[in-house]
């Protein structure tokens, strides 16, 4: 007897007894849908930590210099040619030196992030200027007190009308000649809006100190390791030691995090298969009643001639597509619940993350859910193929 | 030629419990190709054992049974479903047909093990049934049948595969007279066409439909002749009594 026709055979017996069949699937359905969300959730979380460190920056380095009991000091014109040096990784650098205090008119802004930066920096970040001009050469090199100011700052402070106002950062009066188009989703306090940039050459004099952080883009974020690399001998070698400066890569920092999140993924996942194994042992038990009941029929078709492998393909088969009509159900429900869940995440967390189930993930609780009826189906098919057909025949 | 079913002092032993039942105790006939033989006996005397045993659906305990030259008793589980299929037609009591098929799949289920392939297995299914004049209710389920019309569709089936023998196993037991008579004409018929039939029934009036008459008492036959011959519509007690008048 053909595949085909055991397969149309088991679709046959399978619909003869809807209800039945329906209330076997349910375990598989409630596993295949639990594991398909879990791992869909998982994706989200992936999805959403990427998305969120990109935006911080995925293809940059940043570079902090402690340079304390060395006889030797990196300046910014060394880290210029160090970055120009490795040029197949390395494409921009930016000091960024911090800047304390910022006033505008009479009222403290507390948290307000203030840094001094290069030409360059905007670009590296890929900000843009809504408003007047960005930071250039000039300015650095002259030691300007210009400013470019956070959308935020402009809104709550200057009523958008921020360029050719005045504010005070570290005790010094600045004149704002920009205005940093909006990068966060919202305007708020402590946000990303809420900064203002000044050449670094100006922060770094009024502090007083040496500029002891950098930020540098990566050409590419596939070279992250080998950029981070390159960075750390040079400056090894510059200092004469490995243990004065700190070198971090956003993008190592987020295949940590994802491969800790694939961690706890696989384990949820795990614990909701344990219903999968539940839900053959559903198709197992059916099977079995299957089997008692259906004895005569058993012993009429191997007296007409059907052969124990017969019979047995014939069981496992009925088997097989049970759990894989069940497999996907459960998959087509795992897809409504992902969707519900991206929308309770979005209203309920502020957070646009969306649920998806990746389609290898797809395939495999497909693959799973065949598998599980084959094998629970097994033990119900032997016993099926092995009735004796004299008894089966006389079986009321 | 070579006969079409041997039984060479076959027996067939059942354990029940401590007592062994002797089923069929040296049983030795033959049935040669052609031939229409009833094998007659009361419940116990051993005729289902030789049904079952010359359906290869059982294997004897000792002794052989040959069917066309091949000894069933060495054959594999295997290879007696390939010669239910292939050289065996059933017609049993209950019908035995599928009841979530129709008709026509009922039919065509020996086919279908058989590897015919679809088409062909479709156009011998309605040959059959032609030939038992149901053709035009193909397509209903048994169930919507009456029961004599269930019996030809299970003559059906088993003329569908070609069989060399066909074994019909009490046929009329759930008929009335009249689809008995007319069963039993079909059965008469195939003979005349030249089918093997052996008819395994307990009751006198079907058995004289066959020329030939095996009787079975006690797992050992005492009768194997022509349907007209004395003593073969007598059991051995019933013999003594009339012996004795």
């Amino acid at each position: 007897m053909k595949l085909s026709e055991s397969f149309s055979l088991a679709i046959r017996n399978i619909l003869s007894n809807k209800m039945r069949t329906l209330l076997t699937m349910l375990g598989i359905i409630i596993g295949i849908a639990a594991v398909m969300v879990i791992v869909g959730l998982g994706n989200g979380m992936q999805n959403y930590m990427t998305e969120t460190f990109q935006s911080m920056g995925t293809n940059t380095l940043t570079v902090t210099l402690y340079g304390r009991g060395t006889s030797r000091n990196v300046d910014e014109d060394d880290m210029y040619e160090i970055v120009s040096e490795n040029s197949q990784y390395l494409s921009k650098v930016s000091p960024t030196v911090t800047v304390q205090g910022v006033k505008v008119g009479t009222e403290d802004l507390n948290y307000t992030s203030v840094t001094g930066v290069s030409e360059d920096y905007f670009n590296m970040r890929g900000y843009t200027i809504s408003k007047g001009r960005g930071l250039q050469y000039l300015d650095v090199r002259d030691r300007m007190s210009v400013c470019v100011v956070g959308e935020y700052i402009n809104q709550t402070y200057y009523s958008g009308d921020a360029v050719g106002q005045t504010i005070r950062l570290g005790g010094r009066n600045y004149q704002i000649v920009g205005v940093m188009a909006q990068e966060g989703d919202t305007l708020e306090e402590a946000g990303t809006d809420d900064c203002a940039f000044v050449p670094y050459s100006t922060a770094a004099r009024a502090s007083g100190g040496a500029i002891n952080s950098y930020l540098v883009t990566l050409t590419s974020e596939d070279v992250a390791s080998a950029g981070k690399t390159a960075l750390e001998n040079a400056l090894t070698e510059a200092y004469g030691s490995d243990s004065v400066f700190y070198v971090m890569s956003m993008t190592e920092i987020l295949g940590a995090m994802n491969s800790m999140i694939n961690v706890m993924i696989t384990i949820l996942a795990a614990i909701a298969a344990i219903s999968l194994v539940v839900g053959g042992i559903g198709i197992m038990n059916i099977m079995l009643v299957s089997v008692t009941e259906r004895t005569r029929e058993i012993g009429i078709r191997k007296a007409l001639g059907a052969k124990e492998r017969t019979i047995m393909a014939q069981f496992v088969m009925e088997a097989a597509v049970t759990s894989a009509i069940g497999g996907f159900i459960g998959i087509a429900v795992g897809y409504i619940l992902s969707s519900v869940a991206s929308v309770l995440i979005a209203t309920l967390m502020q957070v646009s993350m969306s649920v998806t189930p990746s389609p290898a993930s797809i395939a495999m609780a497909f693959g799973v859910s065949a598998a599980i009826g084959v094998l629970f189906g097994y033990l119900p098919a032997k016993k099926a193929a092995r009735l004796n057909p004299i008894d089966a025949l006389r079986y009321e | 030629m070579e006969p079409l079913i041997v039984f060479d002092h076959l027996c067939k032993f059942y354990q029940m419990g401590e007592e062994t039942v002797r089923a069929a105790d040296e049983i030795s006939f033959t049935i040669e190709k052609g031939e229409f033989v009833a094998i007659v006996g009361k419940s116990g005397s051993g005729k289902s054992t030789c049904m079952n045993i010359i359906g290869c659906l059982d294997v004897p305990t000792s002794g052989k049974y040959y069917l066309q030259g091949e000894d069933v008793g060495q054959l594999s589980k295997n290879a007696l479903a390939e010669t239910r299929n292939k050289m065996l037609g059933f017609i049993f009591q209950q019908y035995n047909l599928l009841p979530k098929l129709s008709v026509l799949e009922n039919v065509e289920v020996p086919l279908m093990y058989a590897g015919v392939p679809k088409p062909e297995r479709r156009q011998r299914a309605e040959a059959a049934l032609e030939k038992v004049g149901l053709k035009e209710k193909m397509k209903n389920r048994p169930n919507q049948l009456s029961g004599g019309q269930q019996q030809r569709v299970s003559i059906a089936r088993a003329l569908a595969g070609n069989p060399q023998v066909i074994l019909a196993d009490e046929p009329t037991g759930a008929l009335d007279s009249r689809t008995s008579r007319e069963v039993l004409g079909m059965l008469q018929q195939l003979h005349q066409e030249g089918r093997t039939v052996v008819l395994i029934t307990h009751d006198n009036s079907i058995a004289i439909t066959a020329p030939r008459i095996i009787r079975l008492e006690d797992g050992k036959v005492i009768y194997d002749g022509p349907a007209k011959g004395k003593g073969a519509l007598v059991t051995h007690d019933e013999g003594e009594e009339v012996a004795a008048q």
